[in-house]
């Protein structure tokens, strides 16, 4: 992602983030029958995988709501992965069937919004395969960090009033300019674009 | 903009943010009542005035102070005027320029109740499949299409030194926003436009709150429009939806007059869309478009109709059921016709990546 690189942290961040690699954060939906429990064996078994993806159990993958999907995205997730139970193999007889559809059209959705189908990933691991959910969430995490951070704007944007924009202007040094800080971002690789921000000042 | 004019906006904003503590106590005068057409097509206005006579009911109980779409008015007026001192504003548009967010802000201090009325001004609705695009390209398509008779390249321009002074056109920003992104709203009356039977009830309970013989709806309350789905509201029969393939509408010759529409391929936004309008279209083989956005308790409208329709594809293999999604080839547009500015997303990458132009 050419267009992502000129992305600026605050100077503050600046120096202590340009050194690291980019860490994606990736936010996984696991099913309480097969895939949690797969992530359970893996560490059982002390199996490694990279602490990139924080995983959210489903009683379910057919539990998944596109929404999650989105939310996840808009406040700053870099990828989502959807694990399950094998077709066939579903608690619930067949809804993981329903995540595989939900999965294919939210891919075909996100991409018209410009975002790489590869941000969206869909795996499936029974609960005796902990070895293969941690070699896969491994292969997502390199996946995504080739990728590049997504850094999706709408969170930071969030119930925009005027308090909040004579803040964000105030952030930017008023007319002297500058990058804005990083309020409310958890990873230094998540701060508000500062062009972003600068717009919605802007269009104050 | 320049560093002066972002140096103005923020002085206005810092007078705007000034606290209010005047009271609008004047006695023996009408309660006033502000209609904001904002970034609309007029569709909303039209809206209105089709409540027919009790337009003259809507007159005789307030003082209409702003209506621009059908009488003279001043912004110079409305400033002048107390905060709070409007009792009732109807914004009916999206923010789509510097002027349309500036007029409602001031619009919302001079308010004591703010009303996101229509689909542009509660969830962007057709304008705000404009954040599909930067707005380079937005621009690009209104002044250098081949079609375009602009030979010499003419952009508009925010700032221009004209001999008599300096001149100003609204800045257009870089994405469409919702009246609720940029002020605090106390009402939604979805719809595009609202119903006017619907209108005109909105009005009402308005009326009477103002007059002490109905209850305030709270805030928040979504106004002159049902608490359920358009499925809920259609008389279409519904029976056990399995699609195995999507249809145009221009594609097919006539669709059963009975069996729902989405169960005949026909992609209908119902499942997702708050009913209040009658359920007009599937009862003329129309799909629902969504034009009254999320139904209650919906967080993103696209999210929600694309769980509905991916539960009933009846495809089990990846292959089949790309070759039945491959039936809805704007995925997008149909998930966000009316709703995409207002979504979880607002808008696509492109839109967010503007390239400052």
């Amino acid at each position: 992602m050419s267009s992502q690189a000129p992305v600026a942290p605050a100077p503050a961040e600046a120096a202590a983030t340009t050194a690291t690699a980019f860490e994606p954060v990736i936010i996984g939906f696991t099913c309480n029958w097969c895939s949690y429990r797969a992530a359970d064996l893996a560490g059982t078994a002390r199996v490694k995988y990279p602490p990139n993806v924080r995983l959210i159990r489903l009683m379910c993958s057919g539990r998944l709501d596109p929404t999650f999907v989105l939310k996840a995205f808009s406040e700053g997730a870099d990828a989502v992965l959807v694990s399950g139970c094998h077709p066939g193999e579903c608690h619930y007889i067949e809804q993981n069937y329903k995540a595989m559809r939900r999965f294919q059209l939210l891919q075909r959705t996100i991409e018209a919004l410009g975002i790489e189908p590869g941000r969206l990933q869909l795996v499936w691991a029974s609960a005796a395969e902990g070895v293969r959910l941690a070699n896969e969430i491994a292969r997502v995490t390199e996946e995504v960090r080739a990728l590049g951070p997504l850094n999706w704007p709408a969170a930071s944007l969030v119930d925009i009033d005027e308090v909040n924009l004579d803040a964000a202007w105030e952030a930017t040094g008023g007319d002297a300019g500058g990058p804005p800080e990083t309020a409310g971002a958890v990873n230094p690789d998540h701060a508000p674009r500062p062009d972003v921000v600068a717009a919605a000042v802007v269009a104050k | 903009m320049s560093a002066t004019a972002r140096a103005k906006v923020a002085a206005g904003a810092a007078a705007i943010a000034k606290p209010a503590a005047k009271s609008s106590a004047k006695p023996a005068a009408k309660p006033k009542l502000a209609i904001f057409g904002a970034a609309s097509c007029g569709g909303c206005d039209i809206a209105i005035v089709n409540i027919h006579e009790h337009i003259l009911e809507v007159a005789a109980a307030f003082d209409i102070v702003l209506w621009p779409t059908i009488m003279d008015g001043k912004y110079s007026d409305i400033e002048a005027l107390e905060d709070g001192e409007i009792t009732v504003t109807l914004v009916s548009g999206s923010m789509r320029t510097e002027e349309t967010v500036r007029l409602s802000r001031l619009l919302r201090r001079k308010s004591k109740f703010m009303v996101a009325f229509g689909s542009c001004a509660s969830e962007g609705c057709i304008p705000g499949l404009a954040n599909l695009s930067s707005r380079k390209d937005l621009l690009d398509t209104a002044f250098s299409t081949s079609s375009t008779d602009n030979p010499n390249g003419i952009r508009p321009v925010w700032e221009y030194q004209a001999p008599e002074g300096v001149l100003h056109l609204p800045e257009f920003e870089p994405m469409l926003r919702t009246l609720d992104q940029v002020v605090d709203i106390d009402y939604t009356i979805p719809g595009c436009p609202p119903e006017s039977k619907q209108i005109w009830a909105a009005l009402q309970a308005v009326v009477a709150a103002l007059n002490g013989t109905g209850p305030l709806p709270p805030k928040g309350a979504i106004l002159g429009a049902g608490e359920s789905t358009v499925c809920d509201e259609c008389a279409r029969k519904r029976d056990v939806k399995k699609i195995d393939h999507f249809v145009r509408i221009q594609d097919v010759a006539g669709f059963d007059p009975v069996i729902c529409l989405l169960e005949q391929g026909l992609p209908c936004n119902g499942p997702a869309t708050r009913n209040g309008c009658g359920a007009l279209c599937p009862s003329v083989a129309a799909p629902c478009i969504g034009c009254y956005g999320a139904a209650e308790g919906v967080v993103d409208y696209g999210a929600r109709l694309m769980s509905a329709y991916a539960s009933v594809i009846d495809a089990s293999t990846p292959a089949e059921i790309d070759k039945i999604l491959d039936g809805i080839p704007d995925p997008a547009g149909q998930f966000y016709r009316f709703s995409l500015a207002g979504s979880l997303l607002r808008g696509s990458k492109s839109a967010w990546q503007n390239d400052g132009e």
